[in-house]
């Protein structure tokens, strides 16, 4: 019983009260270069989840090997490892894919998502926790990278799922707007990402705030 | 403010202070409704000595000084600036009910303040007149609701709302932004109309180049045998000094900004640095190679320099506070459209430098801020 309140505080803290882009945002940088459309953004947050998961995994069963004075040397190498790995299966199974996002699968290692649940969670936890952790924290990246990458797509592009034939090749774009739309460019565009990602942050601290029934707390910026 | 904390006496935390002193904040916000008459502190720099300087009646005096430049645009540009002037102000007007109603605010003092009828009027005298009317609702949405009230309303927006609408549609839809229309034979009033309401945009009978992009154009495509003078000597789109209709649009924006300027609504450090900062710089290219660069005076007369100087580079909010900031504000707004509008990928610069330079405000304030009064300059 005890085991899973656990669990099912881990995954709301994941999706939600602690998600990493809306309320740590952490990992702006591939947030930003990535969500153009909904393909890239999804398939960068999974292979996050995937990092993320099973480097808590590794550490968290590796904890009591670890010395505490030089144990963030170690968990960057051991989520490097991991991140090689799958950035080695990614340029193999899906390389178009790969090919856009391009430098952004090797730097999820610098993205401070990764250590950050390492060193709050993985060290202090049980692999099979640390795991869940890990992969609830990529999951609330995943949706609101999907969102975000959504509503960049439409109104930049005027369509959704662009690009999906190079990881699922029996399906094509949706084109929602018709083709005459020239395309609001500012939204494909860096600073059209921190426009939208300020209202969906706003859009959080709103609902959060009516839950409570209190003002909005403040988030702080890092990373 | 949602939340009413209770009063406790016994422990006069800290918080409680910070959130007493934050009421106090929000009720001090110069956008709060101001009295008849009062003046509005917290938008018009020192020094106060002017009575009854109300927002609206300085917004009034501004709208009316624009109105010879409208006058002139429509009779030799084409009346569909008149339909773009009312888009712009409708849609403005509406967004800004919108925004107060969502933060909160008193409709009535703000709606009829008129700020923002001078950002609507400056985005449709600087879009495109045959533009979608889509395009300049856009344009006003971005400047009134993302640049004006997402920044805490009037007075507290970081950026000129007119010109970071411009700057958004010009980044987001360069091919709409940069149809023109022609000057050597208007359309017809219901052609224009046409072209802003309907859906079909083959204009090419309709638009041309604007003169500093015709001229940027030309001085490219000649190679290096291409003069200014040669490509001066067009008079389908050159005038007297710079554009053909454009530079009698630019005069009669002078003369607005000048009677503002006499009657003390704009001092007359903007202006006059933005203008001696475009002319000194494009002076120094002109003689170092007049061949390669246009005079001084068609850089003046030309684009969005003289609406600029003294409608745009004299907002209050978002430029600087003491005589010697605005000047230094004006200068290098003027050097920096220049830059932007002789050697960038954009046919004028003056949005550009404008926003670029209100970032700098805060630093030039600090740097320029004047001695106290009696006291020595250290």
């Amino acid at each position: 019983m005890i085991f899973r309140a656990k669990i099912r505080e881990i995954f709301s803290n994941g999706l939600w009260k602690q998600n990493s882009s809306l309320v740590q945002t952490l990992g702006l940088c591939p947030l930003l270069a990535v969500t153009t459309n909904i393909v890239n953004g999804a398939m960068l947050s999974l292979a996050t989840i995937l990092v993320a998961g099973l480097a808590s995994f590794s550490v968290s069963g590796l904890r009591r090997l670890i010395p505490r004075e030089i144990r963030i040397p170690i968990f960057i190498m051991i989520a490097a490892t991991l991140v090689t790995l799958i950035d080695q299966c990614m340029a193999s199974f899906f390389s178009g894919i790969h090919n856009v996002l391009g430098i952004f699968i090797p730097l999820i290692i610098t993205n401070c998502i990764v250590l950050a649940r390492i060193e709050a969670f993985a060290a202090k936890n049980g692999p099979l926790l640390s795991f869940l952790d890990g992969v609830s924290t990529g999951a609330g990246m995943l949706w609101t990278l999907v969102l975000l990458g959504g509503m960049r797509e439409l109104l930049g592009n005027g369509t959704l799922f662009s690009g999906i034939e190079s990881v699922l090749p029996a399906f094509s774009e949706f084109r929602i707007l018709p083709e005459s739309w020239p395309g609001f460019l500012l939204f494909t565009l860096p600073p059209g990402a921190f426009i939208l990602l300020a209202f969906m942050i706003a859009g959080k601290n709103w609902l959060a705030a009516r839950h409570a029934g209190q003002a909005p707390s403040q988030n702080s910026a890092n990373c | 403010m949602t939340r009413k904390p209770a009063i406790d006496t016994t422990k006069g935390s800290r918080v409680e202070m910070t959130e007493k002193f934050h009421r106090n904040e929000e009720q001090n916000k110069p956008d709060r409704p101001e009295l008849p008459g009062s003046s509005a502190t917290g938008f018009i720099s020192p020094p106060y000595l002017s009575r009854n300087a109300s927002v609206r009646r300085v917004m009034v005096q501004v709208l009316a000084a624009l109105l010879p430049g409208i006058v002139v645009y429509a009779a030799l540009i084409g009346p569909a600036i008149v339909l773009q002037l009312s888009i712009a102000s409708v849609t403005a007007l509406l967004a800004e009910a919108a925004m107060l109603k969502l933060r909160g605010r008193a409709l009535f003092p703000f709606l009829t303040d008129g700020s923002a009828l001078v950002t609507a009027w400056l985005i449709a005298l600087t879009f495109p007149p045959i533009a979608p009317w889509w395009l300049t609702v856009i344009g006003v949405l971005m400047a009134i609701v993302i640049t004006k009230h997402l920044y805490g309303g009037l007075g507290q927006n970081p950026f000129n709302p007119a010109m970071a609408g411009f700057a958004a549609c010009l980044v987001s839809f360069p091919a709409l932004m940069s149809q023109w229309p022609s000057v050597t034979a208007p359309a017809h009033f219901i052609d224009q109309a046409a072209a802003i309401f309907g859906g079909a945009r083959s204009l090419d009978a309709l638009t041309s180049a604007t003169p500093l992009d015709a001229l940027k154009t030309a001085l490219r495509l000649a190679g290096p045998g291409a003069t200014v003078s040669a490509a001066l000597a067009d008079t389908n789109i050159y005038g007297y000094v710079a554009g053909r209709a454009w530079e009698w649009v630019a005069a009669a924006y002078l003369l607005g900004g000048l009677w503002l300027a006499g009657r003390k609504i704009i001092r007359w450090h903007a202006p006059a640095g933005f203008l001696s900062g475009l002319a000194l710089i494009s002076a120094a290219c002109w003689l170092s190679d007049p061949e390669r660069f246009a005079s001084p005076l068609f850089h003046v007369f030309s684009g969005g320099a003289l609406l600029g100087a003294f409608f745009i580079v004299t907002d209050p909010v978002s430029g600087c506070i003491s005589g010697k900031g605005k000047f230094i504000f004006g200068f290098s707004a003027g050097i920096l459209a220049y830059i932007i509008r002789v050697f960038g990928g954009y046919p004028d610069g003056v949005a550009f430098a404008v926003l670029i330079l209100n970032l700098c405000a805060p630093l030039i304030d600090a740097l320029t801020r004047p001695p106290i009064f009696g006291m020595k300059k250290k």
